[in-house]
């Protein structure tokens, strides 16, 4: 991406999370995709440094074909595992230090669903599941919902980062309270990483233009009709939305207000 | 993709052919994943790996709700009833 180097620019704006920095601020997940091709050259259009994954059973008849690792590297992306689909904060502890066992790295993407049908997080379990592993030495990224007390709580509990949703996992509906979201912001100290909800290019850029300093996402890339030109969308609506908040917008009025000027004009 | 990981000699996986089928107490029965599987008698943890045809360091071996260290696989010897859960990353979001 070459850009003139200015503010919000890849590469002079870091992300910082706990003692790592990258230079995308988007966060991709590895899900759905139709296949390993599709999936990796979405990767690298978004220009994504962190990805998540998935732990879960061998499926003792086929695990060739499903072991991620045998298409993505260590070494290109950095792994972030997750604890999704647990439903307790002794399950997702459990994942978690399986995750932690396969030997890449001590970051846990921690989520703690509380309801099946909008698979809203269970907040209270997330922060006790969150205070286990901060104790165990892990680096907790924590899914989380919008609201800010929970927000604190998880930063008071030693979080690296705080990932409130932007709207339910896989729903697509994008920021559906982006005042939530700007005041988490504008009260936490550790990052804020907005997760799930994101549809397309417009709603990431809308995420960043709350501030916030990362968006993490799958579903919207993998399940796209082209998935490496929606990575490439995303990437620039991320970047496009860093620009714009850090440019600092004008304000909203009410009334219109002219451009061009009123002196001048004929008789 | 063959099962020629099985660096480790004295594992137990040589034996697999005959082990299997002889019943009594030649044979453990594990639950593996949550499936019966039955392994020879003195299989330890990478002979069970290899025998699956998995890479032990792609594999997060879990024994009785307990995670076994990598370097211990050649050593840990499966007993009757042990259950074990292999979990590798997959995609996720």
């Amino acid at each position: 991406m070459a850009q003139e180097a200015g503010k919000g620019t890849e590469g002079s704006d870091p992300l910082v999370l706990g003692d790592r920095s990258f230079t995308s601020r988007l966060i991709l997940g590895t899900g759905k995709y139709r296949d390993n091709q599709a999936m990796m050259d979405a990767l690298r259009a978004s220009g994504t440094e962190m990805v998540t994954v998935a732990v879960r059973r061998v499926d003792l008849d086929r695990s060739k074909e499903e072991a991620i690792l045998h298409h993505l590297s260590p070494d290109e992306f950095f792994l972030l595992a997750n604890t999704a689909g647990c439903y307790t904060a002794d399950e997702a502890i459990r994942y978690a230090r399986l995750a932690r066992a396969a030997g890449f790295n001590e970051w846990i993407k921690l989520e703690v669903i509380g309801d099946e049908r909008t698979l809203l997080p269970d907040v209270q379990a997330t922060l006790e599941a969150s205070r286990v592993l901060v104790e165990e030495g892990f680096k907790v990224m924590a899914y989380t919902n919008d609201d800010l007390v929970m927000a604190l709580r998880l930063e008071d509990a030693g979080c690296v980062a705080v990932m409130p949703l932007a709207s339910p996992i896989g729903s697509g509906l994008g920021l559906v309270n982006p005042y939530y979201i700007r005041e988490i912001k504008s009260r936490l100290e550790v990052p804020v990483i907005v997760d799930a909800g994101v549809g397309t290019a417009s709603d990431a850029c809308a995420t960043m233009e709350q501030g916030v300093d990362g968006v993490l996402m799958n579903t919207a890339v993998a399940v796209a009709d082209d998935p490496v030109a929606m990575a490439h969308a995303m990437r620039l609506g991320v970047l496009a939305g860093r620009l714009a908040f850090q440019a600092g917008r004008m304000p909203r009025r009410e009334i219109a207000v002219p451009s061009s000027p009123l002196r001048g004009m004929l008789d | 993709m063959s099962g020629d990981k099985a660096q480790d000699p004295g594992t137990g996986v040589e034996e697999r052919g005959d082990g299997i089928g002889d019943g009594d107490g030649n044979e453990v029965l594990l639950r593996v994943n949550g499936q019966d599987r039955r392994v020879p008698a003195g299989t330890t943890v990478a002979g069970l790996l290899a025998s699956l045809e998995l890479v032990p360091g792609m594999v997060v071996v879990e024994r009785n709700r307990e995670i076994v260290d990598r370097s211990r696989y050649v050593e840990v010897e499966l007993e009757p009833g042990d259950v074990l859960e292999l979990v590798h990353f997959v995609g996720g979001g």
